[in-house]
């Protein structure tokens, strides 16, 4: 689904990944973790495009299609999602109407009908229960007066409903209470956990991997993998530290 | 409003920024004149989207108690310009709520004068600018509190968007004191769309164009809050929107 080769990104001509190669299938749940500075954030906003976030070299092949060569909107409707770590507040703007043109602007791009509205809100209605959220939030306008924790749930609900093909969740984990987080796991794994999906996990910590079981976990140090392994890798590295893993 | 037959110039506060050249064949420009008597209440909507420049000038008298609500869209796709002068009696209540969009090299401006002649008046104004390329949109706005005029509450919030670092916003609130006991405030800011909030929205599969009509709908929203011509004037600002994203 996902080839990233030898990726080379810079942020202010400042070289932060440095021959990333990572390769993700249909079906899997992958775990990137890593120490502060590592790249982690810079992965995934360079995956979903974000002005200022440049590749110098190295390729990226998503479902078939150059991702690099894609805006980020097109990147959005060829089905990457990227779940923000700091999800971005929108005064006056609503959810629903937000996202009910994202969807359809998706969908057009595909050749596919647009929702109309009470479809939409069906929809919406489905994936707010599915992460425990007031349907009433979404009326509100984008993250505007959400918590840290409501707003990692906005975004679990934002994926539902624009179903991607492929979700990079950058620390969903942090700003979630015990019980936010488990919600928050089983929605990713009820809406994601499926043979033709994929997720990519950004992570510090090993409590999210609890609910949503990686199949592979990759260590990212100074601009690049340096240590792959299965869900144990996280529990190691947990235990015994970044430093004394990744060496 | 001035009656003056001679175009006036740049030296004229209230022209510094005008586009002259477009005012001229509309030099002089006749005032229109509301009344409202004491204890009324009247509205007006304006939608100026034509192609043609267009210049107003609306002289608002309130008397005790009368209240005037003022809404305005001023996005021609040539120079705009709305003069408004409104005179406040005792009690009397004064809203205006407008946006002006302005691409390419137009001029768009709003010029207001609101003079609280009497005790325990009201005004508010909630100006919305969005200017693009190389266009210009002004707000000169003047608040004048007369002698004895206690108890006066007046509030000016300005507030421009601009869409190219080659478009100018040009705000200038002004007030003029003479009374004691008197709430004025005023709020000033000129700004750019949130890049964030751009990136967020293009992540969810909005393209740019989309994305920045939405945020910018939301933005000059804020105008036309409470108008009883909400939809219509959300419509025409919509529209107005598409010509210049």
């Amino acid at each position: 689904m996902l080839t990233i080769s030898n990726l080379h990104a810079t942020v202010a001509d400042k070289p932060i990944l440095k021959g990333l190669s990572l390769t993700i299938n249909a079906g899997e749940v992958h775990a990137i973790m890593g120490p502060n500075g590592a790249g982690k954030s810079t992965l995934g906003y360079t995956l979903g495009g974000r002005p200022g976030y440049e590749v110098i070299g190295g390729s990226v092949e998503f479902l078939g299609q150059d991702l690099l060569e894609l805006e980020p909107h097109e990147r959005a409707a060829a089905g990457l999602f990227l779940g923000f770590q700091y999800p971005v507040e929108i005064p006056g703007v609503s959810f629903v109407q937000f996202l009910r043109e994202s969807l359809n602007a998706q969908r057009a791009s595909r050749d596919e009908a647009p929702l109309s509205g009470g479809e939409f809100l069906k929809l919406a209605r489905e994936q707010a229960a599915l992460l425990k959220m007031d349907m009433e939030m979404l009326k509100r306008p984008v993250n505007v007066g959400f918590s840290g924790g409501e707003k990692k749930r906005a975004e679990m609900v934002q994926m539902g409903i624009l179903a991607p093909k492929l979700a990079i969740l950058d620390e969903t984990d942090s700003g979630l209470d015990i019980d936010a987080l488990r919600i928050v796991g089983d929605g990713i794994n009820s809406v994601m956990r499926k043979p033709d999906k994929a997720v990519l996990l950004i992570t510090h910590y090993q409590r999210l991997l609890d609910y949503v079981k990686p199949d592979f976990v990759h260590v990212l140090a100074a601009g690049r993998i340096v240590k792959t392994g299965g869900p144990e890798l996280a529990l190691e590295l947990e235990e015994r530290g970044y430093e004394a893993v990744a060496a | 409003m001035s009656q003056a037959l001679a175009l006036p110039t740049r030296k004229d506060e209230d022209f510094r920024y005008a586009d002259l050249a477009a005012l001229a064949p509309l030099w002089p420009v006749a005032v229109e004149t509301i009344s409202v008597a004491a204890g009324e209440a009247g509205n007006l909507a304006m939608v100026l989207d034509g192609g043609e420049p267009v210049a107003r000038e609306i002289a608002i008298v309130l008397g005790d108690g009368a209240s005037f609500d003022l809404r305005l869209l001023n996005a021609p796709s040539a120079y705009g310009r709305v003069a408004v002068k409104v005179k406040l009696g005792r009690g009397a209540s004064f809203t205006l709520g407008a946006a002006q969009l302005a691409g390419g090299d137009q001029v768009v401006e709003i010029v207001t004068d609101v003079l609280h002649a009497q005790p325990d008046a009201v005004s508010r104004q909630v100006v919305r600018s969005v200017a693009g390329g190389q266009a210009t949109a002004n707000y000169l706005g003047k608040v004048r509190v007369a002698r004895g005029a206690d108890g006066t509450d007046g509030e000016q919030s300005i507030r421009a968007m601009l869409l190219d670092r080659t478009a100018t916003a040009n705000a200038r609130p002004e007030l003029e004191i003479f009374a004691d006991d008197v709430k004025c405030a005023h709020g000033c800011a000129v700004g750019e769309l949130d890049a964030n909030g751009l990136f967020y929205m293009a992540q969810r599969g909005l393209p740019p164009a989309e994305a920045k009509k939405l945020m910018l709908q939301a933005f000059v929203a804020e105008a036309f809050a409470g108008a009883a011509d909400e939809e219509r004037l959300l419509e025409a600002a919509l529209a107005a929107l598409g010509r210049l994203v």
